[in-house]
């Protein structure tokens, strides 16, 4: 990304910034524990988890920064946060 | 050219009318009044197109004034002391969106204590935000350098803010004779503002957008590319000028005496005309005393101070400022330690005085009694301290 005078940038251009890279703890979800109340992608502060066709919820790892709210409020305790290997 | 006799704050005003700015935003505070009070009325009595915004701080005087630049608009603010603090963290934001303004600073000193008297530390410590810096020996440059200010600013080589520095009350509050250009003189040398990028609906851009550290250190990088490629900038607009009008401000420094100094003195605004009384005096005396005044402090002129003063036996910095607790334990002010920077390697000594903080006054025989103190060797403290009252 060549950079522009006094940092101007287009919209969306920070979905560039892939803040997957900040993680150090990544959750890991159980779908079979799983009771789709969808309250992780509420709660998701980047709001990277999204639904599939599936009716499964998974996280967007270029994105997800491992703070571990999902993980917290699951009342499932259905995702598990787990120290990344890099 | 037609010379009036105007207080300095008024021929600002006026020359400030004539660069036709938008938006005007500012926030009163002494010795600034004056400059501020006049436009407001320059304003209402519809002799400036511009929308004049009165706002609770300078804070937001500054903000706002970022607002403007970045939808295209020139803009215009003057503050000093303890509004240019308060301004801190705006400062830095528009020099990193490297957004184009020319703001006066009336130069007083910072509190506590509080003194509403002049000297330059409110400007210096604002140094490195990232601004050009003009320092006005008189109101006539204070005025001219608004003009040059403008067209250094806006040049988009450049895309920096300008700071015009000129000491308070000893210039802001003094009546003196200024020519002031006619409006279509400006017009032809100050040009419409063109920005680079505006903000606008129809193509919608964030402006000083974050930066991760992959791309931060790349920023303040090219930030400082604009400040040296604003050292040439600075001069075709000054050379420019003084062929339009007859006064010269293609350089940086100006030299005073200096042929065959073997004393020079190094110094910043208003006290630069008392020290050329004084060398007058000095040289009639057969002392061999010279003057390097910079009116440039951003970008600082470096290679010109080198070939200014390699043939000086010594140096003596006038400091209207102090970097508390710089130098060991000796004294030094910001100009000082950048004269030396400047000449690292040369065998010429540079003695740094800090003088006449808070208003006090220096007069001929002041600056008679540094260039002896210096002759003699001695420097890098304080000048004139009443030591009865220590």
């Amino acid at each position: 990304m060549a950079l522009n005078v006094g940092c101007t940038a287009p919209p969306g251009r920070a979905r560039e910034n892939r803040t997957g890279s900040w993680r150090v703890f990544l959750p890991r979800f159980d779908h079979e524990a799983c009771s789709k109340c969808g309250m992780c992608q509420l709660i998701c502060p980047e709001g990277c988890i999204s639904e599939t066709a599936d009716r499964e919820f998974v996280p967007d790892y270029d994105y997800c920064k491992g703070c571990g709210l999902c993980a917290e409020e699951c009342p499932k305790h259905a995702i598990t946060m787990v120290q990344e290997e890099k | 050219m037609a010379l009036e006799i105007m207080e300095g704050s008024i021929a600002i005003a006026q020359a400030v009318r004539r660069c036709r700015p938008k938006v005007v935003a500012a926030y009163p505070i002494t010795p600034q009044t004056h400059i501020v009070e006049s436009l407001a009325e320059i304003v209402a009595n519809d002799e400036l197109d511009a929308d004049y915004i009165t706002v609770e701080s300078e804070f937001s005087a500054l903000s706002a004034c970022v607002g403007a630049v970045a939808s295209g608009a020139r803009a215009y603010s003057a503050t000093t002391s303890q509004g240019l603090a308060l301004m801190f963290e705006v400062c830095f934001n528009m020099a990193g969106m490297r957004l184009p303004i020319v703001m006066t600073i009336a130069n007083r000193a910072m509190g506590a204590p509080l003194s509403i008297w002049n000297d330059q530390q409110d400007s210096i410590s604002l140094r490195d935000a990232g601004w050009l810096q003009f320092y006005a020996e008189n109101n006539q440059e204070a005025v001219d350098l608004h003009y040059i200010g403008y067209r250094v600013a806006e040049d988009h080589r450049v895309l920096l803010p300008v700071m015009v520095c000129f000491d308070g009350f000893i210039l802001s509050h003094t009546y003196e004779p200024v020519d002031m250009l006619g409006q279509e003189e400006v017009d032809d040398y100050l040009p419409p503002f063109v920005p680079k990028y505006r903000l606008d609906a129809a193509a919608p851009v964030s402006m000083g957008m974050y930066a991760t550290p992959d791309y931060y250190l790349e920023f303040r990088y090219e930030n400082d590319l604009a400040q040296k490629r604003a050292i040439d900038v600075v001069r075709e607009a000054g050379q420019e000028f003084g062929e339009r009008f007859g006064r010269d401000y293609s350089a940086l420094i100006e030299s005073y005496r200096m042929e065959d100094a073997e004393t020079a003195i190094v110094a910043m605004g208003s006290i630069c005309g008392t020290t050329k009384d004084a060398i007058d005096e000095m040289r009639s005396e057969g002392k061999k005393v010279g003057l390097v005044r910079i009116r440039c402090f951003r970008p600082f002129p470096a290679e010109d101070l080198r070939a200014a003063l390699g043939h000086v036996s010594r140096i003596a910095v006038l400091d209207k400022n102090v970097s508390l607790g710089a130098g060991g334990t000796t004294a030094r002010g910001a100009v000082g330690l950048e004269v030396r920077d400047a000449l690292y390697g040369s065998s010429i000594p540079v003695l740094d005085y800090i003088i006449a903080l808070g208003g006090r006054d220096v007069r001929i025989d002041d600056i008679k009694d540094v260039v002896a103190a210096c002759e003699a060797g001695d420097g890098d403290r304080f000048f004139g301290l009443r030591t009865e009252v220590l």
